[in-house]
């Protein structure tokens, strides 16, 4: 490690290069700022256009009109629109967002403690995902037409074709309840206990992102390997592996990480679903919990936060992708 | 002639497999390479003159069959293996391709393309490696070659990006280039740079040089012998003023009157009439017979061998005498 602190030789003599990328990264986080204000206006539009009001859920249907209006002071549902939005986009730069009507704790707090939850779920099915569309993608392109591509494509056209709901009931009867290899629900306690928790959740969710993603990497390859620069390369003499990682993996990730992003959002979506058929207590649970409760502090905190994370999920994705192709940066 | 050839092609032939049959899209061709030679491959679109340049290091798309023998150092290229003809691809044997755009790797900047090619072929440190890449684009004529160096291929005019993939392939000192087209895609005037580009570097490097081209003109300026190509065969192949000159294949008569010429009286092209021929449906016999001008029925059934006719120029034709008569006739 020593070593690697000495300069070996003159560093970079193109100053340029670094400079357009951070531009681009700050112009990108810039970019972020319009998106945030008008995801903000969204959710409190549709909130204030749900049918019911927040007062007659909280009190029943036999309310006092002096309780409902003491409910809605207390809500600041009885100030002029314009007012409530400004308090509206107070109370998200602030982080005080009220207190669920439901559960009585403060939503932020609720927050922080589901949503790490489906993040984490999330993940590990983004990372399912790519671990087993990757290899595969390329072991289908490299043996295009033969009887290895015909068995991956048609083996994940299967986990395509197939419901969420339907996969986790069979894990779960068959990894949960039979073998009794994974445990059936929860979240449990600690974080590799987190992990194993959520390992048959994660795969549940990651079998349509990972049939998507082989699809889209298994044809990008395909092109790539016509292109004349992987011919090129091969005409210099290059050992396979770099003529496979730095030519072809490189070129054909950059058009499949575009997909990737934006299915983040519906893994999202997909962990609703996941959540309730595996009892994980993470947001999307919260999420349709709420709903029906009409616990409107919490619904709206939690939208504008799961919106915030795709935003982010997409900046991410933007900046690899603007990482592995400078004509991007422009 | 009397040095011993650098390359020695004999018997090529390429099979391309096509689901229900084999297709050849070079078949039986042979011809040398001299040391500091430049030879000029022409011919129509599909008439295997790139599959051939591709044949001489096997760089060819799977189910893609070569025979017959390339002999390169004292080696046959066909049949060595794979981590051997590493070796000698972009160390000994170096290609250019016809589109600069398309053949340099869109995601990572010139330098990275040069050092690649020093790493696999040369002992050179991280520093040898970094000065001998600013060096190449120096020697390939780009200005301010430093900061070229860390910029990438969209960032070059066409031009400049055919010197770079120049740079790139003569990068570990090849002692002979293929170039496939190398000024198809660029400006005339581009042309000619690069073509005098190659030139030089020849005589610098002492390499030789094998063109593939569609263009004649491109012949006449750039190589000292040339080889005709029809339906994956050499139809007539020597010195280029005697070839084009004199010409003794019906197809190269036909080849220079559809070349429109300056200064003298405009006259009507005459183009060859037809099409090159199916891979899969070539005629027996001569595979030009069909639009031939000269064709008569031995060249419908019996198939012309490639014979000498004076010194170092031979044409596979059965009326070779009749055509150089042509020539005569018409000019």
């Amino acid at each position: 490690m020593r070593a690697r602190l000495r300069p070996r030789f003159p560093k970079c003599t193109n100053v340029r290069a670094p400079r357009v990328m951070l531009e681009y990264v700050l112009r990108r986080i810039l970019q972020l700022i319009p998106t945030l204000l008008f995801i903000l206006v969204v959710v409190f539009a549709l909130v204030r256009l749900l049918p019911g009001d927040p007062a007659s859920a909280v009190l029943g249907d036999r309310a006092l009109d002096a309780d409902v209006e003491r409910i809605n002071r207390e809500l600041g549902l009885d100030q002029p629109i314009p007012v409530q939005f400004v308090l509206f986009v107070k109370s998200f730069v602030t982080g005080d967002l009220g207190n669920s009507i439901a559960l009585k704790v403060p939503v932020s707090t609720l927050i922080l403690e589901r949503l790490p939850v489906t993040m984490m779920l999330t993940f590990m099915a983004a990372v399912f995902a790519v671990a087993t569309s990757v290899p595969l993608a390329f072991l289908a392109a490299l043996r295009r037409g033969r009887a290895t591509d015909t068995v991956i494509r048609s083996g994940f056209q299967v986990g395509l074709s197939m419901p969420v709901f339907f996969v986790g009931l069979v894990l779960l009867t068959v990894f949960g309840a039979r073998l009794r290899w994974f445990p059936v629900g929860g979240y449990g306690e600690g974080f590799f206990d987190h992990v194993y928790h959520l390992i048959l959740p994660s795969i549940t969710l990651a079998l349509s992102l990972s049939a998507v993603l082989m699809r889209n990497l298994r044809s990008a390859v395909i092109n790539v390997l016509d292109a004349d620069y992987v011919a090129f390369a091969e005409s210099k003499g290059l050992r396979s592996g770099i003529i496979l990682f730095r030519h072809i993996l490189r070129n054909a990730l950059i058009s499949t990480l575009a997909i990737f992003g934006l299915s983040i959002g519906t893994l999202l979506g997909g962990a609703v679903i996941t959540e309730s058929v595996f009892a994980v207590p993470g947001a999307g649970r919260l999420m349709v919990d709420s709903i029906y409760g009409r616990d409107y502090p919490v619904v709206q905190g939690l939208t504008v936060a799961l919106a915030v994370l795709v935003s982010l999920t997409f900046l991410t994705t933007d900046l690899i992708q603007a990482w592995l192709d400078p004509r991007l940066k422009k | 002639m009397t040095a011993a050839p650098a390359l020695s092609v004999r018997n090529l032939t390429t099979t391309f497999d096509l689901g229900a049959s084999r297709v050849a899209a070079v078949r039986d061709v042979s011809f040398d390479v001299m040391p500091g030679e430049v030879l000029g491959l022409v011919g129509e679109s599909g008439s295997g003159k790139s599959v051939t340049l591709r044949s001489l290091t096997r760089l060819l798309p799977s189910g893609a069959e070569v025979s017959g023998q390339v002999i390169w150092q004292g080696r046959n290229l066909v049949g060595l293996a794979p981590k051997d003809l590493r070796k000698v691809r972009g160390g000994e044997i170096s290609m250019i391709f016809q589109e600069p755009a398309t053949a340099l790797n869109p995601v990572l900047p010139i330098r990275v393309q040069i050092e690649e090619n020093l790493r696999a072929h040369t002992t050179l440190d991280r520093a040898g490696r970094r000065r001998r890449s600013q060096e190449l684009l120096d020697l390939v004529g780009i200005p301010d070659a430093a900061r070229r160096l860390d910029e990438y291929p969209h960032q070059f005019s066409g031009g400049m990006r055919q010197r770079a993939m120049i740079a790139i392939a003569l990068a570990s000192a090849p002692r002979l280039l293929l170039a496939d087209e190398p000024t198809t895609a660029l400006d005339v005037t581009i042309q000619d740079q690069i073509l005098n580009l190659i030139l030089d570097l020849r005589d610098e490097l002492g390499m030789s040089v094998v063109l593939v081209t569609h263009d004649l003109g491109v012949i006449a300026q750039t190589c000292d012998r040339m080889a005709v190509m029809y339906a994956g065969r050499i139809v007539e192949e020597g010195g280029v003023s005697p070839v084009l000159g004199h010409p003794a294949h019906a197809y190269t008569l036909g080849l220079l009157g559809s070349v429109p010429q300056a200064g003298t009286e405009r006259t009507v092209l005459r183009s060859i009439e037809g099409t090159p021929p199916a891979l899969s449906a070539i005629p027996p016999g001569c595979a030009f017979a069909p639009r031939c001008v000269f064709a008569t029925d031995i060249c419908r059934t019996r198939a012309p061998e490639l014979v000498g006719t004076t010194e170092g120029h031979a044409a596979a034709c059965h009326h070779s005498a009749m055509v150089r008569h042509q020539l005569g006739v018409s000019a």
